[in-house]
């Protein structure tokens, strides 16, 4: 328990802190930039939009991606919106609102200098997007649109109908394709992250595997940006895409930074339910939809009537009862438990499946049809595709799933891990959300990290740091790739006769009964000897056919299942600790009448946990402390 | 829930192809007891499982977020790209549009500047390489001015974001009997064109964008519209007009330039 997180934190009032650190950062002249290197992991939103930024300064950029192109990245998924503290509305927004509701919203778990320089940085994010032509959303007038999220009372939601992460990554995406165009970067696709290279103690390049040809190959570089998403698939079924894994993180993190808060995870309250066995992942349906949409559950237990025959006066709309002043639009988490309290009461759609319904009913009688045509036309296209249903006809049937996840890598408040010279960026860090993000957050923090704070921050690393020059021929990438190499050849040579598809799944199964919307010590105790367990009949039983060289997809997954394996069992130990409740971590022994009681007495920290050399061996738990000068700790409410 | 359909049983005639040195083949395999509810993908998943338990290869296609935005997935389904349903990608097809007993026939896009890279798997970065040559407003991070200090008008922002809806799957590309990228280029040399952000490149855009295209090896368009009546986006037509009007008049101006002629 020696370490000491520090989480650099400027001194002087939360406003100013962001402005009087970039005066006092260093800054790397012009003609020295073109000769460092950076490396960038992941080309999402934070991914992209940090090689563009740090081509546009001159640095020479190597940008990797799973998939066949960058445009593929799972921010491209988001739905909603991007918040922005503009206060166009004139609805009574500001910077320090924007900080003070996800402060709040984060349950009192997020760092506050972190979060005010993300309100504060806002601003600049919209008006960057608008520049490179991204298509917000606008009115009559040629001004920008807003709508409302949840945990907000302020419209500061910009969004561009229901394809907003689309259209943002698509920004980020052509600005690096232009920085591409002009050589400072260097695009690398269909190439997955297999390992992190430390050399002296420092970030110095990566170990990837060409996913086309199977060829392992090292590259060098000043710094390594990781921007690698989160980990929501460790539940097997979550909203994210398929490739999404936490690989990356997990690699660096087995090289030694520190993974902070594994146990907050976000359960989205508007999911499409699950329809069957087969089911390979499931849809979101976007919070927005709150604006306009009404939940609600049949007053009757069991209730197996058409949604369309529960007459007014027997419907339960539950969120409006529990909570006046925000109703429909409770942030996540908090929505997320009350729709399973009445489907665990029995309240469930068609007596009693996992599933309540959200209605649009009286919006469509109050705007037509037409308007909400206009603002969720595509995701009502989606649901029907999905369901052969008609929302405009009858209620969308809607059930939460694990989304996004707020925990990460830790990091201080450059984005640096405990490794120097690694940074990590957007989901895949810990940073912003504490135990709960709000909605419209998510975006609003890749790209504030990517255009505007590793710029400033990576150049000060580079100005303040001695670098010797390394090659791929150092015994570190040497060590790395045989490494690499090995793990490879083990999933390819034990010819068991299980499918990581099929172990995927079984912890999918476990970590969502134990480890998802709600939490207990029986629970998670059994859970991490279940975990164990599966982690032993992994390694001895798992069948990948195909061969190392070429595209192997199933080779891709067995490496992927490892380490979700790994980083379910860290999940529960960090939920079995955290003897508390907050945001979405609810632990059942701590509750009011249903609602999170944290214990800031003995948990008002973040958990940081250190790999000890091996899976077998229990990791380290280290605690940064949480100070809030600005917020007061207080009862989260939105009643 | 859904329809209370039963489930179904399909044989699937399915391109096999190692590589691209390596000839292809169709190979047959049956699905077994297809829920109605589930995704077309889903139902792959289910021959695929079933073919790593007999210690064979699954069968490779490119797809992620299985929520129709992404753009990775697509191969044609007895002929069409995508399948049978109008602006559904494959990840979002279900099989409740499908009968018991029927064949399915699922090949890969053909196209050459497409190589097949593995079964149902293609190589579309000449997609990214068409962007990179000008499909973007030239603007560094910070340059930005307030975003309300140009207003737009919302039918140019509104007909700008359809044509920025296109996800780059390359079905438009795959269903062309020219294997033409006009609806691909034409989509974001519309969106640009119709913001004020987007006329000071307006017209090198044009001629780089269509210039690339030429050099991928993707044909000519001949106006037959297959390409936007397949796109799972319902891209529209009209953007190709656009596009051949934006080059057109990029055409003429840069004449004028090159051979030196002011006409002021």
């Amino acid at each position: 328990m020696s370490v000491k997180l520090d989480s650099k934190i400027p001194s002087g009032s939360v406003d100013t802190k962001w402005k009087n650190h970039k005066f006092n950062m260093k800054l790397v002249n012009p003609a020295n930039k073109r000769k460092h290197s950076v490396i960038v992991i992941g080309t999402g939103l934070a991914g992209a939009s940090a090689a563009a930024s740090l081509g546009e300064l001159g640095y020479k950029v190597k940008a990797f991606c799973v998939h066949e192109s960058p445009r593929r990245a799972h921010s491209v998924a988001a739905q909603g919106g991007i918040n922005a503290a503009k206060n166009y509305q004139n609805d009574g927004d500001s910077v320090y609102r924007l900080f003070y509701d996800t402060v709040k919203g984060g349950d009192f778990r997020a760092r506050e200098a972190n979060v005010y320089r993300l309100a504060e940085v806002s601003v600049n994010i919209i008006d960057q997007a608008v520049a490179q032509g991204v298509p917000l959303a606008r009115e009559y007038g040629g001004l920008l649109s807003n709508r409302s999220f949840g945990g907000a009372q302020v419209s500061r939601t910009f969004y561009a109908r229901g394809q907003t992460g689309q259209q943002l990554l698509l920004g980020a995406y052509s600005s690096m394709m232009r920085q591409v165009d002009l050589g400072t970067v260097e695009l690398y696709t269909r190439r997955e992250m297999l390992d992190l290279v430390v050399v002296d103690g420092k970030a110095r390049g990566v170990i990837i595997r060409n996913l086309l040809t199977g060829e392992i190959e090292s590259y060098t570089a000043d710094a390594v940006v990781l921007a690698s998403g989160g980990y929501s698939n460790v539940f097997y079924l979550s909203t994210n895409a398929m490739a999404c894994a936490v690989t990356a993180a997990w690699k660096a993190h087995k090289k030694g930074a520190f993974f902070a808060n594994p146990c907050y995870t976000q359960i989205h309250p508007t999911c499409i339910p699950v329809h069957g066995e087969n089911q390979s992942k499931l849809t979101l349906m976007s919070e927005s939809l709150r604006n306009d949409g009404r939940v609600w559950v049949s007053k009757i237990k069991g209730d197996k009537r058409h949604a369309n025959e529960i007459p007014e006066n027997e419907r339960d709309y539950y969120l409006e009862r529990v909570y006046p002043s925000f109703g429909n639009l409770a942030p996540r988490d908090v929505a997320s438990r009350q729709a399973k309290y009445r489907v665990d009461e029995g309240h469930g759609v068609n007596g009693g499946e996992q599933a309540v319904y959200l209605d649009f009913k009286d919006s469509i009688n109050r705007l037509g049809e037409d308007k909400i045509a206009e603002r969720y036309g595509n995701l009502f296209q989606m649901y029907d595709k999905i369901t052969g249903e008609n929302p405009y006809k009858m209620p969308m049937r809607i059930y939460p799933a694990p989304h996004y996840t707020m925990g990460g890598l830790w990091v201080d408040y450059n984005l640096e891990s405990t490794i120097p010279g690694l940074f990590v960026a957007g989901e895949a860090n810990f940073s912003d959300h504490g135990a709960n993000r709000l909605g419209a957050s998510a975006l609003m923090q890749g790209l504030a990290d990517g255009y505007f704070v590793l710029p400033y921050t990576i150049g000060n690393y580079l100005a303040n740091t001695n670098l010797a020059k390394v090659d791929v021929n150092n015994d570190a990438f040497k060590h790395g790739k045989n490494e690499v190499e090995t793990e490879l050849k083990k999933f390819l040579s034990t010819k068991g006769s299980r499918s990581a598809e099929s172990m995927h799944k079984e912890l999918g199964r476990i970590m969502w009964d134990n480890c998802g919307m709600g939490r207990n010590k029986e629970g998670l105790t059994s859970a991490i000897t279940k975990i164990q367990k599966l982690r032993e009949e992994f390694h001895n039983n798992i069948n990948v056919p195909g061969e190392a060289n070429g595209l192997n997809p199933e080779l891709e997954k067995a490496g992927r299942v490892a380490d979700f394996i790994e980083l379910g069992e860290l999940m529960c130990r960090d939920a079995l600790v955290r003897e508390e409740s907050c945001g979405g971590h609810f632990r059942e022994e701590h509750q009011v009448d249903g609602e999170a009681k944290r214990d800031d007495e003995k948990f008002c920290h973040v958990a940081a946990w250190e790999w000890n050399g091996s899976a077998n061996k229990e990791q380290t738990r280290h605690t940064e402390q949480l100070t809030f000068e600005n917020v007061k700790l207080a009862t989260r409410s939105y009643k | 829930m859904g329809n209370a359909k039963n489930n179904i049983n399909l044989h699937l005639k399915v391109w096999r192809q190692k590589n691209n040195q390596t000839p292809g083949e169709f190979k047959t395999y049956e699905a077994k007891e297809v829920s109605p509810d589930a995704s077309f993908l889903e139902m792959l998943d289910a021959v695929n499982e079933s073919l790593v338990k007999k210690n064979e290869e699954p069968i490779l296609f490119d797809h992620d977020c299985r929520e129709g935005i992404c753009g990775s997935c697509g191969f044609m389904i007895n002929g069409n790209a995508h399948g049978p349903q109008k602006g559904t990608t494959v990840c979002q097809l279900h099989m409740r549009h499908f009968n018991d007993g029927e064949t399915l026939t699922l090949e890969p896009w053909r196209a050459q500047a497409f190589p097949i890279l593995k079964d149902l798997t293609v190589d579309r970065t000449a997609l990214d390489r068409i962007i990179k040559a000008g499909g973007y407003i030239s603007v560094n991070t910070g340059n930005a001015q307030d975003a309300n200090a140009l207003p737009i008008s919302k039918p140019n922002a509104d007909e700008a974001f359809m044509s920025a809806t296109c996800i780059g799957c390359g079905a438009c590309v795959a269903s062309c009997k020219n294997a033409s990228a006009a609806l691909f280029t034409s989509a974001k040399i519309t969106h640009l064109s119709l913001l004020p952000q987007g006329q000071v490149e307006r017209e090198q855009r044009a001629l780089d964008m269509v210039s690339q295209m030429d050099v991928e090896g993707f044909g000519a368009c001949t106006s037959t519209g297959t390409c936007s009546a397949s796109c799972p986006k319902e891209i529209s037509l009209i953007n190709i007009a656009t596009m051949n009007r934006e080059f057109l008049k990029a055409t003429l101006n840069k004449k004028e330039e090159a051979s030196g002629g002011d006409m002021a």
